[in-house]
């Protein structure tokens, strides 16, 4: 194997996955970004604004903290990334001010989100209010049900929430409706994605808004291990957002362990499923080629995860391509055993996780560690949204 | 055989387009919409009617490039069971019921599950003359598709809009594709038609462009008015949710006739 060198090239590749797969209609608003983003982000002003929001705002960096019992547990130094402490509770925030400042440099006033669990929507939502945007954040009608504390948050924030009707009406139709939405407004609208999905530069986009994430392990690590990279970096992928944030520095650093965690639901084999990469085979869903879970024809099925952040039927293209170059190691949790792992360690470390986080924690247990290893889990967020679930759990 | 296909298929587009004088209509439908086995009868209706093309539409359970009408008629096509490989055997005697012009509509993932060699090659057999595929970007045409595409001799249909860049247009006319097919604003299908001046502006400019390619309209053209408009400027005007909402299930051949007669008649 020859030195790694992975990253989106000028296509929007990442090796067969990757690339936008558009209407017409959306191909000026895409090509307008894509020509935009790096330099934006690029340009000291706009570095300057995001950092101080991300430090000041947001409360960043979140702490790097060593989980003694779980450590014992599992024999290896575990090191949690709380982003479960960054304002909002959840890693989410960190790509929505990315692009709500990157929308104003842009001229645009409006901004559209798509949410499945709220967490996007509330992050947007409260990138919205800060910066000034108006917001409509796309629902689908069961998450609105399902996710109500969410969708009260949103609007105490100033923003609309729109059910999304068509389809199945979960997060792949609020996606729909929300590219449906942008291309009626092209204009004066900007479109905030939640995950490193979408058509190019979308996945490139929001991977380097959540490169923070392991901008900051490698410096926490420095200081409290003496070396800036760990032996494994774990973390659970829904669309793919936080372990794209948790991996990006590493991606090229062949001897970090980079472990991906999907929902199993109630098992790979059992059809409820959101194991994207188990189940799914090569495809277009939203503007990208992907893996997808979908029918004989081509038909995009629902996914099922207890996690409403992990219930979708897609992942980033990147992580398609850490899957099929084997780069990263994909593990399955299911329901059950993610819920196991959330009880365990708001008992062994007193922190409440979010159900999504709960699949990367239950992984530590099909990962067999060397003594003295250094492993790092992004606690990507809070479990506060999640108590109902918790409740309906019932096990703690 | 595969000569006699290509000339029979060059001569069914280019007929349609030799009389200028005559307002042009291209009729689109969702396959297995309102019931699985309609497709024959909807295409025999269509034939007789004063139709020029017929755009065939694969349902899709996330069509994005569409509104409300055209996502409720392939959820209930999808619900009816309809997929590709049905519709194929639906039309494998396609060629004895029409000789219209006849394209499929469809997003790239139903072609790539597919396969996209094998999709291009059983579209050939049934007679199929070309392809729409709204999420086909021009790029990963001619880096996937376009192989396919001139193998099995399916012409492919690009999409422009009020916003699309004079350079793209001219690269697409170039492409030499069954006709462009000019969505009529910034919007999903099926939405409202109003003569703007932004809309005139745009059927004025494309028009002083003198593409070699025919251009049709579509996306929110309902009556007859819209149907003329943009008949002066353009080689035709393509009609699908419209259609779909005039659809009687009870009486499919009759509510077709007289769909197609009221848009061709002057109010």
């Amino acid at each position: 194997m020859g030195k790694l060198d992975i990253k989106v090239d000028e296509n929007g590749y990442y090796g067969e996955f990757g690339g936008a797969y558009i209407p017409e209609l959306l191909h000026p608003n895409i090509e307008e970004l894509k020509s935009q983003y790096l330099k934006i982000i690029a340009q000291p002003d706009f570095q300057e604004e995001f950092k101080a929001l991300l430090k000041d705002y947001v409360g960043r960096p979140t702490p790097l903290y060593l989980a003694k019992k779980l450590s014992e547990k599992y024999g290896a130094k575990i090191y949690l990334k709380r982003e479960d402490l960054a304002h909002t509770g959840a890693h989410k925030i960190n790509n929505a001010i990315g692009q709500a400042l990157l929308a104003k440099r842009l001229g645009k006033k409006k901004i559209i989100a798509e949410t499945g669990a709220g967490q996007h929507g509330v992050a947007t939502a409260t990138a919205c209010a800060l910066l000034g945007l108006d917001c409509v954040v796309f629902m689908g009608e069961k998450d609105i049900d399902r996710q109500r504390p969410n969708v009260e948050r949103m609007r105490i924030l100033g923003a609309e929430v729109r059910p999304a009707s068509s389809g199945s009406k979960t997060l792949k139709d609020a996606t729909n409706e929300a590219m449906r939405h942008w291309i009626n407004n092209p204009n004066d609208t900007h479109y905030i994605i939640g995950s490193v999905v979408g058509p190019h530069p979308y996945p490139d986009m929001v991977t380097k808004f959540q490169a923070v994430i392991s901008e900051e392990i490698m410096q926490q690590l420095q200081e409290q291990e003496g070396k800036n990279a760990p032996d494994y970096v774990v973390a659970c992928v829904g669309g793919g957002s936080n372990a794209a944030g948790a991996f990006y520095h590493y991606l090229n650093n062949e001897k970090v362990k980079l472990v991906a965690v999907e929902a199993a639901g109630h098992g790979i084999d059992s059809g409820e499923t959101a194991a994207t990469t188990a189940k799914g085979s090569s495809g277009v869903l939203h503007g990208s080629k992907t893996l997808l879970m979908q029918s004989e024809d081509g038909q995009v099925t629902e996914p099922y995860s207890i996690s409403a952040g992990l219930d979708y039927p897609g992942i980033g293209p990147l992580h398609a391509y850490l899957y099929a170059s084997k780069r990263a190691q994909f593990e399955y949790v299911t329901d059950d055993e993610a819920m196991q792992a959330c009880v365990e360690l708001s008992k062994l470390e007193g922190i409440i996780p979010a159900v999504e986080t709960g699949h990367a924690l239950a992984a530590l247990n099909n990962l067999k560690f060397e003594k003295g290893e250094v492993v790092v889990l992004n606690l990507s967020g809070r479990g506060d949204k999640d108590l109902q679930t918790y409740i309906n759990y019932g096990n703690y | 055989m595969e000569t006699i296909n290509m000339a029979d298929m060059q001569n069914r587009i280019e007929n349609v387009f030799q009389d200028k004088n005559k307002e042009k209509l291209t009729i689109y439908f969702t396959a297995g919409y309102p019931r699985l086995n309609d497709t024959t009868t909807i295409l025999q209706a269509l034939d007789e009617a004063d139709v020029d093309i017929i755009e065939i539409g694969i349902p899709y359970s996330d069509p994005l490039a569409d509104g409300p009408t055209i996502q409720e008629t392939s959820m209930k096509a999808l619900a009816n069971g309809m997929n590709i490989q049905k519709l194929f055997e639906q039309l494998k005697d396609l060629r004895t019921i029409t000789q219209k012009p006849v394209f499929l509509m469809g997003y790239c993932n139903n072609v790539l599950k597919y396969g996209t060699e094998a999709f291009c090659q059983k579209c050939e057999e049934v007679g199929v003359d070309g392809l729409i595929l709204p999420d086909m970007p021009m790029n990963e045409y001619q880096i996937q598709f376009k192989p396919y595409f001139e193998k099995y001799n399916l012409k492919n249909v690009f999409l422009i809009t009020p916003k699309t860049s004079e350079e793209r247009i001219r690269t697409i006319d170039d492409q030499n594709g069954g006709f462009i097919y000019m969505v009529s604003s910034s919007a999903t299908t099926g939405g409202s038609w109003e003569d703007s001046p932004e809309r005139l502006a745009y059927l004025q400019r494309i028009k002083s462009m003198n593409l070699t390619t025919p251009q049709m309209v579509g996306f929110g053209i309902a009556d007859y008015s819209a149907l003329q408009l943009v008949n002066q400027y353009t080689d035709g005007a393509i009609v699908g949710s419209a259609f779909l909402r005039n659809l009687n299930p009870e009486n499919l051949q009759s509510s077709i006739k007289q769909f197609v007669e009221n848009i061709r008649t002057p109010k």
